[in-house]
């Protein structure tokens, strides 16, 4: 091992920086007034978290592009940034795994056995005799033992498709249409910015960031509907807290997707920001759009259709 | 905040020194001071953590209730588990990483420098507020460190427990990625994955299970927050949840977990062997494959954690065979370093000692573990002494006599002087001797039925309680002994030579002693 000289383009080390130490401060606050507003202490310290945090991470992202613009990135710092987000994405794929897990393991386990089949199934047999096994289950075995006076009572109506003719009226197949067309057209962006064509690229990544809030607003309507017309609450039994549980994280991974995009939208159009070359801000959003229509998709699949 | 405009400025003039006073250790960049917190923020943790065991011993010296209430013991027992993890165990491997990754590939520093201060310092964020819950009405939580539910759903100030999971998981993640990035992106010209050392092999291991499982205990975390605040039925057979559930998931995490924090004590433990036997590690090929089949196993055995809460026999079975898979590429391991030691030229300093006892009595804990491995006798032993004694087998002389390895083994390249050879035997006998007085008497009294996690106990487990407790103050004070010869190091001492040790071998051990506070700009070539 020798250590002999080549023409290598120095790594960019930052120098020391006060950003994150700033940031882990902002995080107490953002972790001990989350704390306080679910344990009903009040939300003021949960305010001022949530304030820090945004604030310091646009001061960092700011710092990141102004040094990429001082031409102190190298190709090998790019690599990091590309190999950073995918791993990134990944982590996230994991954070869905868990929920779509336990999705699996109560239709497949849970429901079964409390309604008295297969091995475990005495048990329910015991506890809950009039518990019938079914998915979604509108009756929750407390409802099935108790009637009314339950205190975690099913929903009155699901969110599955009823009859092929209520296909018009199905929210839940418009915000598919919303979702996979916004991978088009983010895609199509990505081939104009590849082509140079600013022109283009805004347009198309305008329609984007338009088509993730539709989809917000959808869900918000959907939301709407389940509280105020279907009984379908987070209290609904295991129905309600994975359709809510898994719908929700998605449509915040939605509304986050959805910010970044529009970032880079006002990064392109009100700072000429992006090369054909140089424009990882704006893949590695697209990425992660990407990324939360694929689990969109899997929602679709095993919380609307199956 | 004028990052930006000092970086253009001292740009070309890249040796700058660190900052003066306090600021250099909150604004840092560099992978050697972020390492060096990473290593004092766990050796901290390791006492207090250590403390509550102490209270924990004490109260176990004899039958009865002594020193404290019952609540109060299940909060140590919890808190000794959490802290010793997240604060002690864990944070030592990571700051090993950042001193040595950069050092053993030629990188200049990690790839993510501020991203790399942020992962530290939320770890004190995380715990401030873990700790915060001593101070409240209810107290810290006492649901042990597994939190099953619903014992968790229904405990005061788990909103905070929570909260310090989460910033604990993401300082985690963002600091394996980081790991992964360096790794991946970052090695010199000429190292090739099989050529990186197996230190660098086991991190990035290491590094991919815990971005894999991570992510998993923030979900359990979340549906455990849900459910105790927001009225969901995850785990509430009433709502058509299940309790077992909960088990299901945090295990997936827990699994992965416990290889996290063995992994890089297999790569510590292939060095100092190596270095110390003056001869090539032996079979450093499938040393690696041996950690990869580990890592792939460790997503498949969850459920031997809950043979007994009333699976399918075809799952008990599933996960009996697939744990007991794991005995394979772990004893390639065990046979690789006994081969390393076969016909060397040994010596027998301190790292030397740590790294035969950690083979030998990690090995122990790895026989207990195929015992509880074995689903029928499992019925027997779960939840008793025994298991206590096996997972502190291999956490205590497992992954924290090979952390003290490497703080010998690398203490000469961090600081620049050698540690006193004496103290230092000392310390390990009196550490050997203190980890084997503590826990293998708990494996007589877990198979003879003794409960774990009760304050409380039969009179018939009264004399080898006594040696526990006995073991176990003579152990945490010898960690006292640790600290003195470390502080005793940084400032004082017979000055290193570069290479230190005779049998070393490596790039760190190509710089100075201590390392200068820039090494690598200019990756060196690797033939």
């Amino acid at each position: 091992m020798s250590t002999e000289t080549t023409d290598h383009q120095k790594y960019y080390v930052p120098e020391s920086s006060s950003i994150p130490i700033v940031f882990a401060i902002a995080m107490l606050f953002f972790g001990v007034g989350a704390a306080d507003a679910v344990m009903g202490k009040g939300t003021t310290l949960l305010f001022i978290g949530v304030a820090a945090v945004v604030a310091t991470l646009a001061y960092w992202w700011s710092v990141v592009i102004r040094e990429s613009h001082a031409g102190l990135d190298t190709p090998q710092l790019n690599t990091s940034y590309v190999y950073g987000m995918a791993w990134f994405i990944f982590s996230e794929v994991m954070f869905f795994a868990a929920f779509f897990g336990a999705l699996f393991y109560i239709r497949t386990f849970s429901i079964s056995w409390l309604g008295g089949e297969g091995d475990k199934g005495l048990a329910g047999e015991l506890l809950w005799p009039d518990f019938v096994a079914t998915w979604p289950p509108m009756v929750t075995p407390e409802e099935s033992l108790m009637g009314e006076q339950a205190v975690t009572k099913g929903p009155d109506e699901s969110m599955y498709l009823h009859s092929i003719r209520n296909l018009g009226t199905w929210l839940p197949l418009y915000n598919t249409v919303v979702l996979l067309t916004s991978s088009g057209t983010v895609h199509f962006a990505h081939m104009a910015l590849k082509d140079n064509n600013r022109k283009r690229f805004n347009f198309w990544l305008g329609i984007t960031v338009l088509l993730a809030f539709i989809f917000v607003i959808l869900q918000a309507l959907e939301y709407y509907e389940a509280y105020a017309h279907l009984g379908l609450t987070l209290n609904s039994g295991v129905y309600g807290t994975t359709f809510f549980m898994l719908t929700g994280f998605h449509g915040m991974h939605v509304l986050i997707g959805g910010i970044f995009l529009a970032t880079q939208l006002t990064r392109s159009a009100g700072y000429n920001h992006f090369t054909d070359k140089e424009h990882f801000g704006f893949e590695a959003a697209s990425w992660y759009w990407h990324f939360v229509d694929v689990v969109w998709v899997c929602l679709f699949l095993f919380v609307y259709i199956l | 905040m004028s990052a930006v405009v000092e970086n253009h400025n001292h740009h070309d003039d890249h040796h700058h020194g660190p900052k003066k006073g306090i600021m250099r250790w909150l604004t840092t960049t560099n992978h050697k001071d972020i390492g060096t917190l990473y290593l004092w923020f766990s050796f901290a943790a390791f006492l207090l953590g250590g403390a509550f065991a102490m209270g924990i011993r004490a109260e176990l010296f004899e039958p009865g209730l002594q020193l404290m209430d019952p609540i109060r013991y299940n909060q140590l027992v919890t808190m000794h588990g959490l802290i010793m993890i997240f604060g002690g165990v864990m944070p030592a491997f990571v700051g090993l990483a950042n001193w040595l990754i950069p050092l053993q590939i030629g990188a200049p520093d990690m790839a993510m420098p501020r991203m790399n201060n942020l992962s530290f310092w939320l770890l004190p964020t995380a715990f401030a507020i873990l700790l915060s819950t001593a101070f409240m009405e209810g107290g810290m939580p006492g649901f042990g460190w597994t939190f099953y539910a619903p014992l968790s759903t229904n405990y005061p100030n788990v909103a905070y427990f929570v909260f310090a999971i989460h910033i604990m998981g993401a300082s985690s993640i963002m600091g394996s990625i980081n790991v992964i990035v360096t790794i991946m992106n970052m090695r010199a010209p000429g190292m090739t994955l099989m050529k990186m050392p197996l230190f660098v092999w086991s991190w990035l291991i290491t590094a991919y299970l815990l971005i894999a499982v991570m992510p998993v205990l923030a979900g359990a975390v979340t549906m455990l927050l849900m459910d105790a605040y927001f009225g969901t039925s995850f785990f509430d057979a009433a709502g058509g949840g299940d309790p077992v559930l909960f088990q299901h998931v945090f295990w997936f995490f827990g699994h992965p977990e416990v290889y996290i924090m063995i992994l890089p004590a297999f790569g510590i433990t292939s060095h100092i062997i190596s270095t110390f036997s003056r001869k090539p590690l032996f079979g450093h090929s499938s040393m690696v494959y041996a950690m990869v089949s580990i890592a792939v196993l460790s997503f498949v055995v969850w459920a031997h954690h809950m043979f007994t809460v009333g699976m399918p026999l075809v799952a008990e079975l599933f996960f009996m065979w697939a744990t007991m898979l794991i005995a394979i590429p772990t004893g390639v391991k065990v046979f690789n370093w006994c081969a390393t030691i076969f016909k060397g030229s040994i010596t027998y300093e301190t790292p030397m000692l740590f790294s035969i006892a950690f083979v030998v009595l990690f090995t122990i804990g790895g026989f207990s573990g195929l015992m509880l491995a074995i689903t029928p006798a499992d019925f027997q032993y779960h939840d008793t002494y025994f298991v206590v004694a096996h997972f502190h087998y291999v956490l205590v002389p497992g992954a924290v006599f090979s952390i003290m390895a490497a703080v010998y083994y690398w203490l000469p390249k961090w600081t620049g002087n050698m540690y006193d050879e004496k103290m230092g035997r000392l310390h390990f006998w009196l550490s050997f001797a203190g980890v084997n007085i503590t826990f293998f008497p708990q494996h007589f009294v877990g198979l003879a039925g003794m409960p774990r996690r009760y304050a409380d106990y039969a009179l018939q487990f009264a004399e080898w309680n006594a040696v526990s407790s006995v073991g176990a103050f003579l152990f945490g004070l010898s960690q006292l002994l640790f600290l003195y010869i470390v502080v005793k190091t940084v400032f004082a001492g017979k000055k290193a030579t570069p290479q230190v040790w005779d049998g070393a071998d490596g790039l760190e051990w190509t710089v100075d002693s201590p390392a200068p506070y820039h090494t690598f700009d200019v990756p060196p070539k690797v033939k």
